[in-house]
């Protein structure tokens, strides 16, 4: 790095390799340091083991279980359905994110897992509450889009602290809500498989084949 | 008979600006990439394993030791080793040296910037 003096005399700070006839002003140098700094601490305070395949597998269980609750005969069978459908996918998603968090050395002590942790499962406790507090009232109607929502939501605050597919996706599931909030009851339902299986088929494989599995 | 030898042109050298071997004074043992990529992770977590650490950089193990070394002798970074069952386990985190040595080494750069850059 050295201090040039331009045509009008005045000082410049630039960088200067052997034969290279015009060395890169200083400042450009500086925010390029400044742009890998803020890199390398995006880097540092994101969680990046969302595990894709786990999505892809999640999304099939979810189709599943949306074609069984379309059988049902009340509404509190249905809620079971999808209550059961909340179990296994919460399990697959555990073991897919600690087998591509061990395999990426990536600690669920952190502060990164910690901050994404936090704000991933906040929306999910609402919409937990949500839900008994909506079955006990037999309003059975307003679940698919609650459910679209706060999920959506939980992808949308933790996304700050993850890849950036997290929040797009987030926001998906969200905007399916709003549109599932609006609509009879059978066509809630069918969005609400739509959007839990599709869109976690769809941001799985995304993920999947961008983040390494 | 011969020509005689044309006389060479003397071409005049290149135009080149003063160039001062003046540098600005920064510190250079943040400066270098990995080391500034390891203090820059430290600065956004209190503390980061060796595996994290090498995660992140997405470099060799002998390249973040070595940096991490360099750091830890300069008293920027706190190495910490433990074991986690039978598992050697290297615990990296910033000393208040390495934050205000980290926080110098922004301002200066920001500093650059308005100064030369007039922005």
């Amino acid at each position: 790095m050295v201090i040039v003096r331009d045509r009008r005399g005045e000082k410049r700070f630039a960088l200067q390799w052997g034969g290279m006839p015009e060395p890169a002003p200083i400042h450009e140098h500086a925010l390029s340091n400044l742009r890998y700094i803020r890199e390398a601490m995006e880097r540092a305070s994101a969680f990046t083991s969302i595990p894709g395949w786990g999505g892809v597998v999640i999304g099939l269980t979810a189709v599943i279980a949306a074609f069984l609750a379309h059988d049902t005969a009340t509404r509190s069978q249905w809620l079971r359905i999808w209550l059961a459908e909340a179990v296994v996918a919460a399990v697959i998603a555990a073991v897919t994110m600690v087998r591509k968090a061990r395999l990426a050395h990536v600690s669920f002590s952190g502060a990164p897992a910690r901050r994404f942790f936090i704000s991933y499962f906040a929306p999910i406790v609402a919409g937990a509450a949500l839900t008994v507090f909506l079955a006990r009232a037999g309003f059975h109607e307003a679940l698919p889009a609650t459910w679209l929502l706060l999920y959506g939501a939980s992808f949308v605050s933790s996304g700050a602290y993850s890849i950036p597919l997290v929040p797009v996706m987030g926001v998906c599931f969200m905007l399916l809500g709003i549109i599932t909030g609006f609509v009879s009851f059978p066509v809630a339902a069918a969005l609400l498989g739509a959007g839990f299986g599709g869109l976690h088929i769809l941001f799985g494989v995304l993920i999947a084949r961008r983040y390494g599995g | 008979m011969a020509r005689p030898a044309r006389k060479p042109v003397e071409t005049p050298a290149p135009r080149r600006e003063p160039v001062t071997t003046e540098f600005p004074d920064f510190d250079r043992l943040i400066h270098e990439k990995t080391r500034l990529a390891i203090v820059s992770a430290l600065a956004v977590n209190p503390s980061l394993t060796f595996n994290e650490m090498k995660a992140i950089l997405k470099t060799t193990d002998g390249n973040v030791s070595v940096h991490a070394r360099k750091l830890e002798d300069a008293g920027y970074l706190l190495c910490k080793k433990s074991f986690e069952g039978r598992m050697p386990k290297t615990a990296y985190s910033l000393t208040a040296s390495g934050k205000r040595a980290f926080e110098k080494y922004i301002g200066h750069m920001e500093a650059l910037i308005r100064a030369v850059g007039g922005k």
